[in-house]
């Protein structure tokens, strides 16, 4: 008896705590967004922006950018973030399920590549020295930074670099080693982007690649790696050479995409347009490189007729594509 | 002073303590073993003060995420969090202490008990991203009850149930032998000998696994995430069928992020989850302390 109510007592007590601070959810309509852990800090700056404005709810979950396709695939979510364009299986899973999307660049994110702060031999590296960095032929090869270049110091060369389910990793190694989502693999991965700024600014023969943002808030620790493509000029990632493509190869356009369905509902459109009118700013705010003007005015169009579809027709990661050339495209 | 009647011997053990030089080294060692865990920790715990002190405040406790780190509070995570350990204590304690209770009391040597021992001391070891994806598919697709707070609880039930069943299983046979044959013999039917007998007896060691429990409930992020725990929510749960987020998975975003002043939020979270955590065990030890007390009688 005394067991029983003991045990009552303390299952109330624990459920109470919660029914007090409780303010109502469940009904109205929800916006439902998940998707890519890059695209993140955008979505979450619009859905604040957007509810203070007195729109509807907005949730976002963060499942990355191949998990998120999933849920939206299977008509979950009325929305995802991606930080790749949507891939071939991925297009399959959309048709079979019969969800129509509009895609939508929504800001630029540049690649930053990285080496210890007192790094004083790198003033910066070609593109097929980075590769030769981080093919899968250099496991366990390419390990120190004579190796990369003649005049480097024979001292250790220490990789740093996302995980392999990031969008960032497969755009980075299908613009360095020519291949998506190949590698070596035996380089120092973290998911944690924070993790991998610690790696480097701690290892005097360390380099990594992380996005912008990531640089940007803390350029006191590291020295950034200006990259140079073919016979053009080294070009240092910047807002303005990520947004007028001359930062390349490693500059790419980051997505939402919208379900053509969720899209007919107001709210959801509403949501859009606010997205496609104040997006920009929000982006910079948050560490991203708004779209020039010309490109925002095409996305603005391309989301008001309804484009469906993706433009690079589940080529995945493609590098070297301003937003001007993919929206012109058509 | 009263007399001790409990025939534990421990007054003796005491006086003789000393003597032997091992068992000087022994205690030293005692000591340093659980010193040094204690020092960690209270390391890591000042540490993460120092961080989050800016941090923690009514405001932030109070508000909802947001962009900029300064205006972005915890309340739907400390909200969501609490649902899922209400909803979790109340479907997996009586459930394990349920299953406990056959398992000593009704099963006995039979095949099916051994089947089921067998079972619930692996499951003990499946890593908890498993039973997320269990939950995925489960609880989430095939019972139809979505992304919701109540699906979160399932999973954390089903992923807490060992520790229950096991620390029930443990308390139940503490009590001792002559006590149920003295209830037997005065003509108790067996459940009698369980409801009044064996239950008291043995509570407060099947409330030091529901503490157990709970503590593991409270810090688990991955399974969450598989069933589909959101990041930014601006409303609370208001019943058992709405979305949630939770603290971990909070301060997991926060952590990740490249500004630094979201790191002080993160550890201003952790700080908030320690707390929680805290005071609900505080909660579960007093409990236990009066029926200890009472039992004792």
């Amino acid at each position: 008896m005394r067991a029983q109510s003991i045990l009552v007592a303390l299952a109330t007590l624990l459920l109470l705590a919660p029914a007090c601070g409780g303010k109502g959810g469940g009904a109205g309509a929800i916006i439902k967004i998940d998707g890519s852990s890059t695209v993140y800090p955008i979505t979450e700056a619009v859905a604040e922006e957007y509810q203070k404005s007195g729109g509807a709810r907005v949730t976002i979950g963060v499942s990355g950018t191949g998990g998120g396709f999933k849920k939206f695939c299977s008509g979950e979510t009325a929305i995802t973030g991606a930080s790749r364009p949507i891939k071939p299986s991925e297009v399959k899973q959309c048709e079979a399920a019969g969800v129509a999307y509009v895609e939508l660049p929504i800001a630029y994110d540049g690649i930053a590549v990285v080496v210890h702060k007192d790094n004083a031999f790198v003033d910066h590296l070609t593109v097929d020295e980075l590769k030769k960095m981080w093919a899968p032929e250099a496991q366990k090869t390419i390990t120190r930074w004579s190796q990369i270049r003649d005049g480097f110091p024979d001292t250790e060369l220490h990789l740093f670099g996302p995980g392999v389910d990031s969008g960032t990793y497969d755009y980075f190694t299908k613009a360095i080693v020519g291949t998506e989502h190949s590698s070596r693999g035996d380089y120092t991965s973290s998911e944690d982007d924070n993790v991998l700024v610690q790696g480097v600014s701690r290892d005097a023969g360390g380099l990594g690649f992380f996005g912008f943002a990531y640089y940007a808030e803390n350029q006191d620790k590291l020295k950034i790696v200006p990259v140079k493509q073919g016979d053009a000029a080294p070009v240092a990632p910047t807002v303005e050479a990520v947004a007028n493509g001359t930062y390349q190869p490693l500059s790419r356009p980051i997505f939402i995409y919208v379900s053509e369905r969720a899209a007919e509902r107001p709210e959801v459109a509403a949501f859009i347009d606010f997205w496609v009118k104040n997006g920009g700013k929000l982006a910079g705010e948050v560490g991203y490189i708004p779209l020039p003007a010309t490109a925002e005015a095409l996305v603005a169009k391309h989301f008001a007729e309804r484009k469906t579809g993706s433009v690079f027709e589940g080529a995945g990661a493609t590098v070297g594509v301003t937003v001007e050339d993919l929206l012109g495209r058509e | 002073m009263s007399v001790d009647l409990q025939p534990s011997g421990r007054a003796h053990d005491i006086r003789r303590r000393g003597n032997n030089l091992g068992e000087r080294a022994f205690i030293a060692l005692s000591v340093v073993a659980i010193a040094v865990p204690l020092l960690i920790l209270g390391g890591l715990v000042v540490n993460t003060l120092g961080d989050a002190i800016g941090r923690l405040d009514w405001d932030f406790i109070t508000s909802y995420p947001s962009r900029r780190a300064s205006a972005a509070g915890i309340l739907p995570a400390l909200i969501g969090s609490l649902w899922l350990i209400g909803l979790t204590a109340v479907i997996a304690l009586p459930l394990g202490v349920g299953a406990a209770l056959w398992l000593e009391e009704y099963g006995g040597k039979s095949r099916l008990a051994g089947f089921i021992e067998v079972n619930i001391a692996n499951l003990a070891g499946v890593p908890s991203i498993i039973y997320g994806l269990l939950g995925l598919g489960l609880f989430v697709r095939f019972l139809g009850l979505g992304r919701s707070v109540l699906a979160g609880a399932l999973t954390l039930s089903l992923l807490v149930m060992p520790i229950v069943i096991i620390a029930t299983r443990e308390a139940l046979r503490t009590v001792p032998g002559h006590l149920r044959e003295a209830a037997a013999a005065l003509g108790a039917t067996r459940w009698q000998v369980i409801r009044q007998v064996i239950l008291p007896m043995s509570l407060p060691g099947i409330m030091t696994g529901a503490i157990l429990s709970i503590s593991r409930a409270i810090g688990e992020t991955a399974p969450l995430i598989v069933v589909g725990a959101l990041t930014y929510v601006t409303f609370l749960p208001a019943g058992p069928g709405d979305p949630f987020t939770a603290l971990p998975i909070q301060i997991y975003n926060w952590v990740s992020r490249p500004q630094e002043a979201f790191l002080v939020n993160a550890a201003a979270g952790i700080m908030v989850l320690l707390v929680t955590m805290l005071v609900l065990n505080s909660v579960a030890v007093l409990l236990r302390n009066r029926l200890q007390r009472r039992t004792r009688r």
